[in-house]
């Protein structure tokens, strides 16, 4: 990793693959290894968005090149005979960015209402 | 599971290395918690599609950072990356400009449908040493109704004409066709109908048709020029359809074609030679059983027409192959030239991408330490390589597309093809390929030898900086091989220039500079009557010769170099024609003047003059060849020479001239006075062309000289202006562009190996700087030093030259043809390359040697 380089304002990320903003907001409140990731955003959406193992791995590359994420340690998972699995943590450069996408998105939310185009109740 | 392993393999390797177990980790998971044989197939659906899609990503993410790390690269190495670019773009340049032209005259199928089948066909008159002698009007007749193995045949001869009717009259090359002519070829007109066999009937009025060129220039490209009708030689023509632009038949200078109608008189001379024909094969009937066929039936002619075909067969050939060994020749030797540059360029260019790779050596060391996958750093440099390569590559292709329009004098006319090959997806295939091959063989070769020998070992203190022994091995046998084809070249180039010069040497027989031409072609049948041609030729040479400066004028038939035909059979002293083997000779028609124009020495006798007119004996002047061959011993003066309709009487002796070009054999020339021809007989060799010797700017005079010819008769179109010097010039100018190319090439593989070796001994003195500090510090002296970097500069040169003496002697030997009587073994040449490649040796080892010398032991250890 080049240790150089200079943080890019958020605004240049956006806006956010909605991949890597299910994984960020997946790790939120807690690291995750990868399996969880997926189930989590699974669970989450209903079974809207299921990500595959090769979108989630090639979105964690980037990720942690881009700084959202670093591996938090290598530890068994519970759910996975003793295996060891790489877990994930959100920097708070990530957090910075989730939040700005989760902005972004929530404006067009209100636009949207503003117009008519979604009831209030929704 | 192994099947998921396997696909895995999609990835890039280090992003399969990352990620590989925790993407199995998944799956694992994954197929735990999917039960059911429907949930299983839907799985495995999701896993390929989602591999093959990431996959994909992964690797567009990987190009992307290579191209930008690259560009990087090259940005801050200018000048490295500006050398690799020149050197790729050159090699490749030559390549692709070279196959150009080569595939648009030997390759590449002549632009008519199927023109496999196509052949020519002539009469085989080889005992008298014309293999390809053109077919008498019922001959023709003769073979295209016995032969069986033809679809059809047609017969065509050039035609140049006076066309009036559209803008200016103009003077124009064409053909007479036969209509099955078209029907052989196969193409359609783009415009109307082509010429049918019912063209043929004398009864049919007269249709034309026309080249694309010449619908353009002289009628605007409008559609309605079908139903035109235009004078051609005051002879009312229909215009009925316009051919496409790649129709260029017979010749790219063809601009029309009118129907050739073999009736009355021109049935009954069998050795009036002047067709041209063309015919297609049957499907099932092959070349050999063609010329079995005709063999046979030109036999049977030989029986029936003893007198006129004795002797006489018939040979065929496709007609792809009516190109002369000397045009085929310089092309393949363009080719093998350019392939010699491009071995130059790669070597060269593997030579400095190989010191390149090691001069990052320690740097990709140090990346490799801090944990830059292997494989990753071997793709940034190889990335760093084809972008190289690729720029280079565009820029050659696009040098080739500018010069190869400046080589047209290498395509020759007797094809029926454009001067200029199109640039199509051909050219930019073959630099493509040549781009990829280049740029993959030795922009991957130094990386990848970097990636076997890359360790840790850049980082160990004090390690030299990476030359091992195989290295310095194969780049000293890049560099052998750079002097190897540069000798080869410099040989080529060199035996060229000689024949060249030996060309230029050749006396033409007349003055060359000094002259001016033009042609006045007489509209027949206006000027049928040779009184009527004579008061034109009189009222314009008068006017002409009062012109300020004008030394002398004078008219004849064709000129030198650009009509080479026009030979006839003479009979000399009364002795009967011998058929089998008749004395030829160059027949013109001249006006008085034309030997002073062109200062052509009289030898003996006398000039034609005013005084010899239709009803006083007729004279005739002849060449000292001529001379030599029929009265050796003899006064020729008063001799009496027969032809065609009468007895001539030799009234002087001329020096010979060159006719048939600066290289060839010429035959004895006679010259008849125009002003005693009959009327109506050999129209064809009415004096048409003008020459001029003047003194001071030639230019001054062409306006001058048009008023003159207008004022005589203002339907004579004035054509072909241009110094006599010119016609001579265009004689030698293949000659000239072989020179010119070849001696490019040679330069710049002159060049490019002084460059390589320079790089190759530069490299090794920087990379043995330590060595030679030791050196010093145990009493070497600075010569000493110097003869060991020139020794080896010396030693690689000699193999090179050895090995290129080998080669250059075969290449030459090969060339013979083309060197004009130059011995292919030529010691000044050889001498003067083996020079210059000594030449290259020095040049490239000056800098280093002088660097080695101040090496200085201090420097050497403190550089540790």
């Amino acid at each position: 990793m080049d240790g150089m380089k200079i943080k890019p304002i958020p605004d240049e990320l956006m806006p956010l693959p909605s991949a890597v903003f299910h994984i960020l907001v997946s790790l939120a409140d807690v690291d995750r290894h990868g399996y969880a990731i997926i189930q989590d955003v699974t669970a989450r959406t209903g079974g809207e968005v299921k990500l595959g193992p090769g979108t989630l791995y090639r979105s964690i590359q980037r990720m942690l090149e881009q700084d959202l994420i670093v591996e938090a340690d290598t530890r068994p998972a519970p759910d996975a005979d003793d295996e060891r699995r790489r877990y994930y943590r959100i920097t708070p450069f990530g957090r910075q960015v989730a939040r700005a996408e989760a902005e972004r998105l929530s404006g067009l939310v209100a636009l949207a209402r503003a117009r008519g185009l979604l009831s209030r109740k929704a | 599971m192994r099947w998921y392993s396997a696909l895995l393999h999609l990835y890039p390797r280090s992003f399969r290395v990352e990620y590989g177990d925790e993407l199995i980790a998944v799956f694992r998971s994954r197929a735990r918690d999917a039960r059911g044989g429907r949930a299983k197939v839907s799985l495995w659906l999701e896993v390929i599609l989602d591999t093959a899609t990431s996959a994909a990503a992964a690797h567009l993410d990987l190009a992307r950072q290579d191209v930008r790390s690259a560009a990087r690269a090259v940005r801050r190495s200018p000048g490295f990356s500006l050398t690799v670019v020149l050197v790729a773009a050159l090699g490749i340049g030559a390549t692709a400009a070279a196959f150009a032209v080569t595939d648009h005259v030997l390759l590449r199928p002549l632009p008519f449908s199927r023109p496999e089948r196509l052949v020519k066909l002539y009469q085989d008159q080889s005992f008298r040493g014309y293999s390809r002698m053109e077919l008498s009007p019922p001959n023709f007749l003769d073979w295209q109704r016995e032969s069986r193995a033809f679809l059809g045949m047609g017969a065509y001869s050039s035609w140049s004409s006076n066309l009036l009717g559209a803008g200016d009259p103009v003077r124009l090359d064409g053909a007479t066709v036969t209509g099955s002519v078209f029907a052989v070829l196969g193409v359609a007109p783009s415009l109307g109908r082509a010429l049918t066999t019912i063209d043929d009937q004398p009864a049919s009025a007269r249709a034309l048709v026309i080249s694309h060129s010449l619908w353009m220039t002289q009628f605007g490209g409008r559609p309605d020029v079908l139903g035109q009708s235009v004078l051609l030689d005051d002879e009312a023509h229909t215009i009925v359809g316009v051919m496409p632009p790649s129709f260029n038949f017979p010749s790219r200078q063809t601009s029309f074609w009118a129907p050739l109608r073999l009736t009355g008189e021109l049935l009954e001379d069998r050795t009036n030679w002047y067709l041209n024909v063309v015919a297609r094969l049957k499907d099932e009937v092959s070349l050999e059983q063609a010329r079995a066929e005709m063999k046979g039936i030109a036999a049977q002619l030989a029986l029936a027409y003893p007198d006129a075909n004795a002797r006489s067969g018939a040979t065929v050939i496709e007609l792809r192959d009516e190109v002369t060994r000397q045009a085929r020749l310089t092309l393949w030797a363009l080719a093998g030239a350019s392939l010699c540059m491009l071995l130059i360029a790669c070597t060269n260019l593997a030579s400095l991408l190989l010191s390149r790779t090691l001069d990052r050596h320690r740097e990709l060391s140090v990346r490799a330490a801090l944990g830059a996958g292997r494989d990753r750093l071997v793709r940034q440099m190889l990335t760093e390589n084809l972008l190289l390569t690729a720029i280079g590559g565009a820029i050659g292709g696009i040098a080739a597309a500018a010069v190869v329009p400046l080589v047209t004098r290498l395509v020759p006319i007797s094809l029926p093809i454009a001067d200029v090959p199109a640039l199509d997806a051909r050219l930019l295939g073959i630099c493509l390929i040549v781009t990829m091959g280049t740029g993959l063989l030795f922009g991957v070769l130094p990386p990848l030898k970097l990636a076997s020998s890359a360790s840790l070992d850049g980082l160990k203190d004090g390690a030299r900086t990476g030359v091992s022994r195989a290295t310095e091995r194969l780049r000293s046998m890049l560099v052998v091989g750079e002097i190897t084809a540069s000798m080869v070249l410099i040989v080529c180039a060199g035996l060229l220039l000689q024949a060249l010069w030996r060309v230029q040497g050749v006396n033409p027989g007349f003055q060359v500079s000094g002259v001016l031409t033009l042609r006045t072609s007489l509209p027949m049948p206006k000027y049928a009557a040779t009184s009527a041609r004579q008061r034109f030729y009189d009222q314009v040479l008068d006017e002409i010769r009062t012109l300020p400066g004008v030394r002398h004028a004078g008219y004849i038939s064709f000129l030198p170099m650009v009509m080479r035909g026009g030979i006839w059979p003479i009979t000399v002293d009364g002795q009967p024609l011998d058929s089998q083997n008749p004395h030829t000779v160059s027949l013109r028609q001249i006006s008085p003047g034309f030997f002073d124009a062109l200062r052509i020495p009289l030898l003996r006798g006398r000039d034609v003059r005013d005084s010899d007119r239709p009803d006083s004996p007729r004279v005739v002047v002849v060449s000292e060849s001529f001379v030599k061959r029929h009265w050796p011993s003899l006064d020729p003066l008063g001799r009496r020479v027969s032809f065609a309709f009468g007895e001539l009487e030799v009234v002087g002796v001329v020096q010979d001239i060159k006719v048939r070009g600066l290289e060839r054999e010429s035959e004895p020339q006679i010259y008849l006075a125009a002003a005693q021809f009959p009327d109506n007989s050999l129209l064809y060799y009415s004096p048409k062309d003008l020459v001029v010797g003047a003194d001071g700017d030639l230019q001054a005079l062409v306006l001058l000289l048009r008023t003159a010819v207008t004022r005589a008769d203002p339907q004579v179109p004035v054509s072909d202006i241009r110094p006599l010097s010119e016609i001579v010039e265009a004689d030698m100018a293949a000659r000239v562009v072989q020179v010119r190319v070849l001696g490019a090439f040679a330069a710049t593989a002159f060049l490019l190996a002084a460059v390589g070796l320079h790089g190759l001994l530069a490299f090794s003195v920087a990379a043995r700087t330590r060595e030679i500090g030791v050196r010093f510090a145990l009493g070497a002296t600075p010569a000493g030093v110097m003869r060991l970097v020139v020794g080896r500069g010396l030693l690689l040169a000699a193999c090179g030259i050895g090995v290129g003496l080998v080669l250059a002697a075969w290449a030459a030997s090969a060339l013979q043809t083309l060197l004009f009587g130059v011995d292919p073994r030529h010691a000044g040449v050889y001498a003067a390359a083996i020079a210059l490649c000594l030449a290259i040796a020095v040049l490239g080892t000056v800098l280093p040697a002088l660097r080695a010398m101040r090496v200085d032991l201090l420097d050497a250890i403190r550089a540790e």
